[in-house]
């Protein structure tokens, strides 16, 4: 009746999950019970739950990710603790088999479930309205993605407390992970919820792309489009051409899994080699997928800040556009020691190294823009310069690994954990942070605290460099990923220092909640009724903050790039919308197809990783069900009468003088 | 920066400066975005197919299972339900239901003839102790196969729908963009079916 699931699965001798299970009860449960003594179930409904606004999903995207970020830091301050102490004989306070699930559940969770959200969060954001127009081209679509995103993000933390997840690290390579291996339901969580959170993230890259080549602003061709977009499109392109790859692999092996099926096992002619070759096809173009849209941000941040036109433009799109090719010809060097040869080895390293070059285009871009420049020094630009200096470091132990005889040294080391947090948290979180406080107050109408953001950018700064530098020296030193204890006393006194820095990155990340709080209680002080705090360059900033549903009153017209400081250094920015007086705005009707279809898949996922034949049935029609129901509906647009439109300008216009 | 007449001034414009594209042409363009991520997902299985083709495991190869002849009839069933459906989209254009319905009803038994051969050639196999357990050649056989039946199992469920949308709500703009959709999905399987052919079955060794 219930397939392999029985109270066996649920971890009661192990105290350190349940009492985290515990917590966690306690902070949904008190959650709930305030939205529901509140009041507030139906607002959050009609308002955010059912919405499709792509504003309001961006900004539950970055919600998510934010709290995936606390769960996966959990697991990552976790592995620090133990092997700051499990050296040379001592055994640490986690067993091998939990710390294997740690680590595995570290990597998948900070790779899909933090950075992922965060970027497609922040593309949903600021796309549109970058662009222009109302909406991105399929709301409800996009709805749907953002939901599948968090039933995935369900179906993982559900690992925690009903059985375990995968044990095989962050790839789930097999053999290890067939059945033979892996018989029990860890890494079936795993396929289940990448294969569910990565159909939402493939219909939101289409989805975008979409948008972006579709709907732009009367008169914004690709040469005017703001650089962040261009970044977005290079993204999302990467999205359309790679995440088929990966549900496909997964695919397979599920397969073998489930139907018996010999991919990748050991018996019978199957191939482990070809999934790591699949896999890693898309791996490193999601690499790209991460950083094109941070490497955005960054080139708005340093003209806004600089009051500088962003310094080659056309250069800087041919870069995003050649890192977005050549992402694509670089895979094998994430397994050279494969064995396929020195020529084979030769040519992916030398593909890899030559992405360093659109790379360092582009950092002497934003150099370029910076110089002569008169910085405002925001938390973004903190970010920003903080970025250039890691990331640099970070691009140059990757040249460094691209060289096949010094990866089959640093292989699987600490030299390479440390490369890959190098440029993942000096690129992408540094990125999402300085787009999370660059358009916070779009999103909100005040900005977030100055004094704390700063903080926060140092506790990451410092953290970061304290925290991985002594991994490049461990790597060295030939200390390997993945290990829950080791013999070598010497490598001690530097993971110490590694907790140190994860300790340091911990106060930064308490610090976010901090100041969210201060910045919400200290709202009316932040306060920006001008749509624009920042003195901004493109057409986000020209509109009310937080937008109004239809973003645009009139779509503008652009002429050039940087419409919006254009037309502000002209004069009245307001003849970017013409004069004529707006007119009825048709914007899409809120539905909660997106939740229940989302909730009916992860009914599914859970049924068909405990093989509860009959509830994935029924999760299955239900969602068919949604999506017929869905397909009958025809009255999908709220038309906004003309002079409410009208009355939402005039106040605007007010409250800006 | 003038907003006078602005409808006049945008259609001289070029084509990437004249804003948002109509729902027909959005629509159907984030099909075909959807189509090349389909097609991509077969690329994975065809590139897998081209390295295990030859793991047989010492278990039957292709070209003691393949029937030639049985999987040629196959192909021009599909290939003839791609010309019907072509039809009937150009039926649908001229809002001309009864047009429609014999077209598209003449894909749809087309396209389970096709269904039911490629059936019974699986379960041929399988009886015959050439399942996709047997070896890796037929794993990969079966999956990429077998994903591109799946596909035809789901365009001929939502062939089904669409006459239901028309029979229920005519022929409105949404029920037209998805039949246009539906008939980009319809010729895409075919594309696929001759990569399939020429790779799997003509390339048996």
């Amino acid at each position: 009746m219930l397939g392999r699931l029985t109270w066996d699965a649920i971890p009661f001798d192990q105290p350190i999950i349940m009492i985290t299970v515990a917590v966690i009860g306690i902070v949904i449960a008190s959650v709930l019970a305030l939205v529901t003594v509140k009041g507030w179930w139906s607002y959050l409904w009609r308002e955010w739950i059912t919405s499709v606004d792509h504003k309001r999903i961006g900004v539950m995207y970055m919600l998510v990710a934010l709290v995936m970020l606390v769960r996966g830091f959990s697991d990552a301050i976790m592995m620090r603790s133990q092997q700051a102490l499990a050296a040379a004989g001592a055994l640490g306070y986690l067993p091998p088999e939990h710390f294997d699930q740690i680590f595995t559940a570290h990597g998948t969770i900070m790779i899909f479930f933090v950075a992922m959200p965060f970027v497609i969060g922040l593309m949903n954001f600021a796309v549109p309205l970058q662009l222009g127009v109302r909406d991105v081209a399929f709301p409800v679509l996009n709805s749907v993605s953002f939901w599948l995103t968090a039933a995935g993000v369900l179906l993982v933390n559900l690992s925690l407390f009903v059985g375990e997840f995968a044990r095989t690290g962050w790839l789930a390579y097999p053999p290890l992970s067939e059945l033979a291996y892996s018989p029990g339901v860890g890494v079936d969580y795993y396929l289940w919820s990448l294969q569910i959170s990565g159909l939402g993230t493939l219909l939101s890259g289409i989805n975008l792309l979409t948008t972006i080549l579709k709907l732009r602003a009367p008169g914004m061709g690709y040469s005017r489009m703001p650089i962040f977009c261009w970044t977005a499109l290079a993204s999302n392109l990467l999205i359309v051409a790679a995440f088929p790859v990966l549900t496909a692999t997964f695919g397979m092996l599920l397969l073998d899994r489930y139907c018996g099926f010999h991919f990748f096992t050991n018996e019978l002619g199957g191939n482990p080699m070809m999934y790591i070759n699949l896999i890693w096809i898309w791996g490193h173009p999601e690499v790209y997928i991460l950083i094109l849209p941070a490497f955005g941000v960054f080139s708005e941040v340093v003209a806004t800040f600089a009051g500088k036109p962003l310094f080659g433009y056309r250069s800087m799109v041919m870069a995003t556009m050649a890192i977005c090719v050549l992402s694509f010809f670089v895979w094998l060097h994430h397994f050279f020691t494969m064995g396929a040869g020195a020529n084979v080895n030769a040519f992916f390293g030398i593909a890899t190294m030559v992405i360093a070059v659109p790379t360092g285009v582009k950092v002497f871009n934003w150099l370029f823009t910076l110089y002569g420049g008169r910085i405002r020094f925001t938390v973004p630009v903190y970010w920003t310069l903080g970025f250039i200096v890691t990331f640099v470091i970070g691009g140059m132990t990757g040249v460094l690994m691209a060289i096949p005889p010094v990866d089959f040294v640093l292989h699987n080391s600490l030299f390479l954990i440390a490369h890959f947090h190098n440029v993942a948290i000096g690129g992408v979180v540094f990125g999402v942070m300085a787009g999370y406080t660059y358009w916070f107050p779009k999103a909100f109408g005040f900005k977030l605290n100055e004094r704390i953001g700063k903080a926060i950018f140092w506790c990451w700064f410092i953290g970061f460099y304290l925290a991985f530098m002594p991994l490049y020296a461990l790597g060295l030193m030939g200390a390997t990923r993945r290990m829950q204890h080791y013999a070598d006393p010497h490598w001690q006194p530097l993971m110490l220092v590694a907790f140190a820095g994860a300790v340091c990155i911990l106060i930064g990340i308490a610090l976010t909640a901090v100041q969210l709080v201060v910045s919400i209680r200290n709202r009316n002080k932040n306060r920006d009724l001008t749509g624009d705090p920042w003195d901004g360059r493109t057409l986000e900033w020209a509109t009310a903050s937080p937008p109004p549903a239809w973003n645009f009153a009139r779509l503008p017209r652009v002429e050039r790039a940087d419409a919006y400081w254009n037309a502000k250094k002209e004069g009245t920015p307001s003849v970017l919308f013409g004069s004529n007086a707006p007119g009825t705005v048709h914007v899409p009707r809120n539905t909660p197809v997106g939740v229940f279809i989302a909730f009916f898949a992860v009914i599914t996922g859970f049924a068909l990783i405990w093989r509860i034949d009959w509830l994935a049935v029924i999760g299955l029609v239900g969602a068919i069900g949604v999506a017929l129901w869905h397909a009958w509906q025809t009255d999908r647009e709220v038309a906004i009468p003309a002079d409410k439109v009208a009355t939402f300008e005039r106040a605007r216009a007010k409250a800006a003088t | 920066m003038s907003a006078v007449g602005e409808s006049v001034q945008i259609g001289s414009l070029p084509l990437s400066q004249q804003g948002p594209a109509p729902t027909r042409v959005v629509a159907g363009f984030g099909f075909w975005l959807f189509l090349l991520s389909d097609i991509i997902l077969f690329a994975a299985l065809f590139a897998t197919y081209a390295v295990l083709s030859d793991a047989s495991a010492g278990g039957p190869i292709g070209t003691e299972l393949f029937d030639k002849r049985h999987v040629f009839l196959e192909t021009l069933c599909l290939l003839a339900s791609s010309v019907t459906c072509g039809f009937g989209n150009l039926a649908v254009l001229r809002t001309d239901k009864r047009a429609m319905y014999r077209w598209m009803l003449a894909t749809f038994v087309l396209g389970a003839i096709f269904l039911a051969m490629e059936a019974s050639e699986f379960a041929d196999m399988v009886s015959a102790g050439a399942g996709p357990s047997r070896s890796a050649f037929l794993s990969a056989f079966f999956a990429l196969v077998g994903t591109h039946g799946l596909h035809v199992s789901l365009g001929l469920a939502w062939l089904l729908i669409m006459l239901l949308q028309v029979a229920t709500l005519g022929f409105a703009p949404m029920v037209a963009r998805r039949f246009f959709c539906f008939g980009l999905f319809w010729h895409a399987l075919d594309i696929v079916w001759i990569g399939v052919f020429t790779i799997v079955y003509l390339g048996a060794h």
